[in-house]
This record gives C-alpha cells, structure tokens and sequence, in this order.
C-alpha cells in the first residue's frame, strides 16, 4: 500500500512539474502544415481578409477538435478533405458550424 | 481485442477485406463526381518490439483503415489488424516462435441524420471511455501498448454488433456536449465477436479551458450481468504542446485509473525543429482487485505501472516510438522494454485527374 502511495505521490508531482513548466513557458503554437495540398487557383485568394479569418478559426477548430487525439497528417489530397471531415464529423462529434470552418480550412 | 487465427481463418478474413474494398470501389465509382468526397485509404504501418521480464517480441503490423462516402448521409468505414507475433519458445527450448492475428477492428456503416444525430450500424468500436475509440490506432498511441485497465467495459472484444445513436447535443461557443448510446446483440461469429449489452458515453467539452470531462456506463446483458462505470478527464492548456489524459473504470470485480501526460518542446525552433519533434510522455496507472473473480482483462492482483516515453515524430508521418516501464505487484515486479518505428498513410482510392 505504502509502494501505491509512494507511486501516487510521484505520478502528482510530476504532473505538477509537467503542468507548471508547461504554464511557465507558453509559446504561441506555430500553426501545423494541415491543410489539404493547395490548388494554384486556391492559393490566389489567400490575401482575402475574411479567408483568412476563416483559416484561423479553421486551424482552431482543428487544433482544439482533431488534434487533440492525434497528431496532424503532414498534408494530403484535396480530393479526399471532405471524406476526412465526415469521418471527423461523425468520430468527433462536429457541429455544423465546425465542420463548415475545418472543410473551408481544408480547401482554402 | 486481436484475435489469434488460424490459416484458413486468416485467408477468410483477407477474403473479407477482399470483399469490402470491392464494395467499395464499386460505390466509390457510383459516386466519384464529388470532388472532396473520393473514398480514403489510411492506417498504419510499425515495426515494435517488447522486452518484458527478459523475453523480447517481435511484431510487425499493418493496420488499414477505410474510408468511403456514399451520397451526403453516408459513411461506410472499416479498419482492420493484421500482424505477425515472434516470440521465444517455452520450456527452455532455444529459438523462436510465432504466431499470426488478423481481423476487423470495425465494420460500420454511419448515417447522418443531422448534426445532433448520426445513426451507426455495423461491428462498432464500443463508446467507453476514451481510449478505445480514440487512442487505439496504433499511429495514435503514444505507447505501442494500452492501459491496463483499458479492457474494463469493453466486454472482451472491444466491440458491438448492432446500432449506436450519437452525435452533438449542444453546441455553444464555450461549450459543447455530445453522447452516444448503443445496444449490442450477442455474437460469435469469428470476425465480428460481441456481447449482449447496451450502454453510452456523455463528456462535456469546454473549449476555451481545452477541458474535456465526460462519463460512460455499460451493462452486459448476458450471462452474468455486470455493470461497468468509466469517467475521462481530457485537457490541452491554449497555446502549448502539452497533454494530458486520464481516465478512471470500475467494474464488479476490478478498477483502475490511467493518467497520461505528453509534451513537445516549442521554444527551440518550433514542433518541426530537431529538438521540438521530441516528445517525452509519463503514464502512470493503478488496478485493484476488488474480488477474486476474474471476468474482464485486468491483471490478477493489485499492480501499479509507470511507463516513461520518449517518442520522435520524424518527417513525413512517422514516428519513432520508445519507453520503459516498471511494474509492481505481488507476483513480482518487472521491467518493460518497448520500441517501434511507426508510419502512418493517408491518400485516396485511386488516382485522380
């Protein structure tokens, strides 16, 4: 019993540790190659304001409601970004609005 | 949740696979003028090894998943494991042994009715706690091997065969609440093994805190009827790289708890620098025995486990997996040795214009 208290007692002070020097250091995360492989005529309207409203919360969205199980794939076809979505959608719960924002954040 | 097979049996479950991807292909085909919508290969493909109390195993494994839309309701999704085990002969002779797995993980079909809906039939991925539907693929995992308690409450296959309601029941700016609830028919079939049970999983998720807090319960309906409680506790602090999971079952017999915490380092470059694609991560986790009755898959006595990783997420999809455990209990304690090399696919069915 004492060994469990001891291992307890390890497990807290290393989370503590962890979360505190996690706290201590925050960075802003530097936004992940997600996105979908670019198409030439896509990439023209990057420069648009509310594009590119929608990308940041699009790269929320994934960051808070993908990411937060797996790490992200380093790109794939835009041919298949909605099927990713549905799947999302389904094992991830999405609502509406989300799954509208990371499909646009996939096909800019 | 890998089941051994026999040759004939391996061949059958190919012979299956066989089948699905034809289906596929052919509704795929039906189907193929939706631009973002062509049907997905994905999975994983690793190479692990594991030193546990001097003897090491070797295993490769590919595990593919699928993935094809069918009109703007429907999702047909598939993954399955095949593997090749070797492992030391017993009773002293030298050399190695093997042994093969293969089978479905799951088999479903996903109709969405609307956002705060989706109906799923098929052989599903049980929704008890977290660990099983989220973090059993073996390009997600952090360790190539699962909690210890991860087998309680899910009725010895992992899986069930009948339907699932699930979907977002609330969704706020700050905060959003989704569920899923199944009922399960009993079967034997080799692929497709499940238990008379029904149950669900409910979590809170609040997305400014990046806190997730959510409960299951299930009930086997058959045989002797047991229920089994789980709570998961998730939280991703905004703006770093840093996780941590936890969750807690209990059953009849037995309980445990998991806590998992993984980090990357950012203030070097960022996550694609040298050092920043390091990814330490701690598990610690505790089962207790509440009985001597043995009806789930934890261990046999109390046992207390501390895993220490270090992963490297290399180029291109792959990651190196590393960690040692120590483990306590009263039938002695032992050190765990575990490395694999881990890559993950993702494209489309077939080749586009």
């Amino acid at each position: 019993m004492s060994l469990s208290r001891l291992l307890s007692a390890a497990t807290l002070t290393c989370s503590l540790v962890m979360i505190s020097f996690v706290l201590s250091a925050q960075t802003p995360a530097p936004k992940k190659s997600v996105p979908a492989k670019k198409s030439d005529a896509a990439t023209q309207d990057s420069s648009n304001a509310q594009s590119s409203s929608d990308q940041d919360e699009g790269d929320r969205l994934f960051q808070t409601r993908c990411s937060r199980c797996h790490n992200a794939p380093e790109g794939f076809s835009p041919r298949i970004s909605g099927t990713i979505v549905r799947h999302m959608r389904i094992r991830a719960s999405l609502s509406q609005h989300e799954e509208e924002a990371i499909l646009r954040f996939f096909n800019p | 949740m890998w089941r051994p097979i026999s040759l004939i049996k391996y061949l059958t479950c190919t012979h299956a696979l066989h089948s699905v991807l034809l289906a596929l292909a052919f509704f795929g085909a039906v189907h193929r003028s939706a631009a973002q919508d062509t049907p997905l290969l994905s999975g994983g493909v690793g190479f692990l090894t594991s030193t546990n109390g001097g003897n090491t195993t070797y295993t490769p494994i590919i595990e593919p998943l699928i993935a094809a839309p069918i009109g703007k309701h429907v999702l047909i999704e598939s993954r399955a494991a095949l593997l090749e085990s070797f492992f030391p002969k017993q009773n002293g002779e030298s050399g190695y042994d093997h042994s093969h797995f293969a089978g479905f993980t799951y088999l479903q079909a996903d109709y969405v009715v609307s956002h705060h809906l989706t109906i799923v039939g098929g052989d599903y991925l049980l929704p008890f706690n977290t660990y099983n539907e989220r973090l059993s693929p073996v390009w997600i995992g952090n360790f190539q091997d699962g909690p210890l308690v991860a087998s309680l409450g899910l009725l010895s296959s992992g899986t069930g065969l009948g339907g699932m309601l699930r979907g977002n029941a609330i969704a706020r700016s700050k905060y959003s609440i989704d569920y899923a609830w199944f009922f399960s028919a009993a079967s034997t079939n080799e692929q497709f093994t499940a238990q008379r049970a029904t149950g669900g999983r409910t979590s809170l998720y609040l997305p400014q805190q990046r806190l997730e807090i959510g409960l299951s319960y299930d009930r086997r309906l058959q045989d002797t009827q047991e229920n089994f409680y789980g709570m998961h506790v998730w939280w991703e602090p905004k703006d770093t790289a840093f996780r941590l999971r936890s969750e807690y079952a209990r059953g009849h017999h037995a309980q445990g708890y998991w806590i998992e915490a993984d980090y990357r380092i950012q203030a070097f470059g960022g996550l694609d620098s040298f050092i920043g694609r390091f990814e330490p991560v701690f598990r610690m986790q505790q089962t207790f025995r509440r009985d001597n009755i043995v009806s789930d898959g934890l261990p046999l006595v109390d046992t207390q486990r501390a895993d220490f990783g270090l992963d490297y997420n290399l180029p291109h999809n792959t990651r190196i997996l590393t960690s040692y455990a120590r483990q306590f209990s009263s039938t002695g304690d032992r050190n765990i040795w575990e490395t694999g090399i881990v890559y993950r696919f993702l494209f489309p069915a077939w080749k586009g214009k």
